[in-house]
């Protein structure tokens, strides 16, 4: 029986007169892969923004756990097990690979009073950033700055950041955008292995990694969903192919 | 009651009067800004530049109003040279680098106005067919060269208006304030939006400082007091919004002559303390685009 | 993260600043000890700046204000009311009133952002200003106030420190200078120093990983204006007077200017920057009447072409000298 560790309930965006996203609702299990797929305009990132808290809601509801967290603020809900990516790779440039991680494991365990310390050799917080780094097969890398990497290495690090977060449920917008097959096949294998202990929340163009990962398909279309099924069920439903290849 | 009515009537017309120039100053601030997204705090210099050209041409000519034409044409070459030769450069600057840029500017235009015209208060004779009263009531009279400005400065409200929301250009000015990026790409000739932004804002600024000359003081040390209130007219109304500008100024200008009347201790905080309360609200201004 | 032989590099040339300046007084140039111990004033004062700028990112225009409030506590409490002279009063009450002040106002302006931020704390500012200038319940007025003695450190009857004598008054200032650069360094590179800097290099990372965003702002704001008020202290009880010119926008200027001359999110760039403020201001003023249009066109010329400040010559210069090469 798999636990729902975050939920959105009927979840709305309006922005003056557009509709972005209109009483969406879909559940992230843990040890499940929950991908969202729809055209461009579907509302995907919005409604990822909604569940980081990056967007307030029009109305409806976002729960994790058994917590209503729809008015709390991305650094709230980050505390509280919620971790994003972006689709746009939002890293610090300037800081080392290392550091990049580090900085995110500290959020943590802010310890903003330690004035004397020096935060960089806090050895719980190396500790986190070196395992989400070998984890996202960034080791090796840790002393390069951050805007020197590849794009794909720097997905890498984007990953590698909010695994150093030690999160709960994972929101990945697009995490295989801009990587070569290589790349993605590595990206594609630790995400199996880390849905086991977490539960993912995909959005991804990318159709192959997304029927090969994920456990659960929501369709989007619009802002609203068309229908949220198993892979084979929406693979095979007329419907979805109307709303995609419709266009 | 007639006679309560006319001190209030009067400081409402000086406060309309206020707020109509502050409005022409901050407009072109806000557009600045909004199209451009160029801090210049040497804006109000061009207030102050438009007060010396009124003064040193009309002492030249001898006649208020060729001067000002004068003054404007003159203005607005200065602007399209100020944006040729540096601001057009600081676009794609961060914002401290264009606050000093514009310091300097500052600096650059006080010694310019000290040695050309000196550091003494210098006055602007009002036209004489403009130079008589209307009496307001039985007691009271108000100039009616300051109402003149006022109605000055709503036509030119109006123009603007009509420039910005009727012509294509105004459009492209637009486009430039929303989204300048965007405009570029369908076709929006971005550079001569900008340059016309600037040498519009450099234009209305000096307009407003010749057009008041005669009402008040031209002395060294008027740009800047300008400027500070004209950046708060730019916060509560929002980065971009002209209409913003005008609400603001209106609101900052009736606070203020009104406030100096009725609670004169804390006439000069009023300003600010209603800029705090805005940024409670919105941050980002009334009415941000 | 620099290499080690920088680093080795920076240290040694801190090490021969402080020395060099602890050794001045021997040259027995009196009148230019004072003017030194104004530059190093001015050095914290600019140094308590690129914590807000350099290192957090938020450009202020009102900087001055705190200057002001360190100098007029001092004013007030000694002078104008007579509460206190002592150091260990009227020091610690002008930097409480600094943090208090600013907590507020940084409730305000940090609603803020890019623009907005740099006109809002101008405006702040300058009700400061207009506080010190118009109402004379705090000592307000267009002269300012002249201050009758330095403050006392007088521990159990024994006077610690005496300040009127203008070598320990020295020391004492460069020992501000010295025990400042010590608390900021350890505060940068503590685990609220580097989220600090890491709002800088992202601020919506920041908050997206789990940061209190605005909460470390305010820290950071408060004690910067913290600094900028033990600066300002150190002039009124050096200058033996305060007047609001202290506060006054040119002196905000001031602040951004000696942070982009000496370069910015390198504490020595504060020093740099006094420095070469200084310097130039006195050229100018010496050579020529018309110190402004040179002034302003130096600023000018300083923004178009060299906006890393003079910090980065050395290695303008070695890209120079590579593409010639």
């Amino acid at each position: 029986m798999s636990e729902v560790l975050l939920k959105a309930i009927e979840v709305t965006k309006r922005f003056g007169g557009l509709t972005a996203n209109q009483d969406v609702s879909l559940e992230v299990y843990r040890g499940k892969t929950h991908a969202i797929l729809g055209p461009n305009g579907a509302g995907k990132s919005t409604l990822i923004n909604m569940l980081s808290g990056d967007l307030s809601v029009t109305s409806g509801a976002v729960i994790l756990g058994d917590t209503d967290v729809t008015n709390r603020t991305p650094n709230q809900r980050s505390l509280m097990g919620i971790g994003r990516s972006y689709q746009k790779t939002n890293i610090f440039p300037e800081f080392t690979v290392l550091e990049n991680c580090r900085l995110a494991a500290q959020s943590r365990d802010p310890r903003a009073s330690a004035i004397f310390t020096n935060a960089q050799k806090h050895k719980a917080y190396l500790a986190h950033a070196e395992r989400a780094i070998s984890e996202t097969g960034l080791s090796g890398y840790e002393n390069r700055i951050a805007s020197e990497l590849s794009h794909g290495e720097q997905r890498q690090l984007e990953l590698a950041i909010v695994l150093s977060t030690q999160p709960t449920v994972l929101l990945l917008d697009e995490p295989l955008a801009g990587m070569g097959s290589e790349e993605s096949a590595q990206m594609i294998a630790l995400l199996k292995k880390l849905v086991k202990t977490h539960g993912i929340l995909l959005v991804e163009h990318d159709m192959e990694a997304v029927f090969s990962i994920a456990d659960i398909i929501t369709v989007m279309v619009n802002g609203t969903v068309v229908m949220t099924d198993l892979p084979e069920a929406v693979r095979a439903s007329a419907e979805v192919q109307q709303a995609y290849f419709g266009h | 009651m007639d006679i309560s009515i006319g001190p209030l009537l009067i400081q409402a017309l000086n406060a309309i009067q206020y707020g109509l120039l502050l409005f022409l100053i901050a407009s072109g601030l806000t557009l600045i800004f909004g199209v451009m997204g160029v801090i210049n705090i040497a804006h109000g210099s061009f207030y102050m530049m438009g007060a010396y050209f009124a003064f040193t041409l009309t002492g030249l000519t001898g006649n208020f109003f060729i001067a000002v034409f004068i003054g404007a044409v003159l203005s607005v070459v200065v602007g399209l040279f100020l944006e040729w030769a540096l601001f057009s450069h600081l676009y794609k600057r961060n914002h401290l680098e264009q606050v000093l840029l514009s310091y300097g500017l500052i600096l650059i235009f006080e010694e310019i106005r000290s040695v050309t015209v000196g550091d003494s208060v210098h006055s602007v004779p009002i036209p004489s067919w403009l130079n008589f009263s209307i009496p307001l009531g039985e007691i009271m009279t108000y100039p009616f060269y300051r109402i003149f400005i006022s109605l000055v400065c709503i036509v030119i409200a109006i123009a603007l208006y009509i420039l910005i929301n009727k012509t294509r250009v105004g459009s492209m000015i637009r486009a430039g304030a929303s989204n300048s990026g965007m405009a570029e790409i369908l076709g929006v000739n971005i550079k001569i939006v900008n340059r016309l932004v600037f040498s519009l804002g450099v234009g209305l600024a000096a307009f407003a400082g010749m057009i008041n000359a005669p009402a008040s003081a031209v002395a060294p040390g008027m740009g800047m007091e300008v400027l500070i209130v004209s950046f708060v007219v730019v916060v509560i109304g929002g980065i971009g919004s002209v209409w913003g500008a005008l609400f603001a100024a209106m609101v900052i200008a009736f606070a203020d002559t009104f406030g100096s009347v009725f609670f004169p201790q804390v006439a000069s905080m009023l300003t600010y303390i209603i800029m705090a309360l805005v940024l409670l609200w919105r941050p980002d201004g009334l009415f941000k685009r | 993260m620099k290499p080690m032989t920088r680093n080795t590099y920076v240290y040694i040339l801190w090490a021969v600043f402080f020395i060099a300046l602890l050794l001045f007084p021997l040259l027995q140039l009196d009148f230019y000890s004072e003017m030194v111990s104004r530059i190093v004033i001015l050095t914290l004062f600019a140094v308590s700046l690129d914590l807000l700028v350099g290192y957090t990112g938020l450009v202020s225009f009102g900087h001055a204000a705190w200057f002001g409030v360190g100098a007029y506590g001092f004013a007030i409490l000694s002078t104008k009311y007579q509460v206190a002279d002592s150091l260990w009063v009227t020091l610690p009450v002008s930097l409480i009133a600094a943090a208090v002040l600013s907590c507020i106002v940084g409730f305000f302006v940090l609603r803020t952002r890019g623009i907005y931020f740099i006109m809002v704390t101008l405006a702040f500012a300058q009700v400061f200003y207009f506080l010190v200038h118009d109402v004379p319940a705090i000592g307000g007025s267009t002269d300012g106030m002249n201050l009758y003695g330095r403050p006392t450190m007088n521990i159990a009857g024994w006077d610690v420190i005496d300040l009127e004598n203008p070598l320990s008054m020295y020391y004492f200032i460069l020992a501000g200078l010295f025990v400042s650069l010590i608390f900021l360094w350890a505060f940068l590179r503590s685990p609220l120093g580097r989220a600090i800097q890491g709002i800088k290099a992202n601020e919506h990372r920041m908050l997206s990983v789990g940061f209190p965003v605005f909460k470390y702002k305010l820290i950071a704001f408060i004690v910067s204006s913290v600094l900028a008020a033990f600066a300002g202290y150190l002039f009124a009880v050096q200058s033996y007077g305060v007047n609001p010119e202290l506060l006054s926008w040119h002196k905000s200027a001031d602040a951004l200017l000696m942070l982009i001359l000496g370069g910015m999110g390198h504490l020595y760039g504060g020093i740099i920057g006094a420095f070469a403020l200084v310097l130039l201001k006195e050229l100018f003023m010496a050579y020529t009447d018309w110190w402004q249009m040179w002034l302003g066109t130096t600023i000018v010329l300083l923004v178009l072409f060299l906006p890393g400040g003079l910090v980065s010559v050395p290695h303008r210069l070695k890209t120079l000298l590579g593409r010639v090469s």
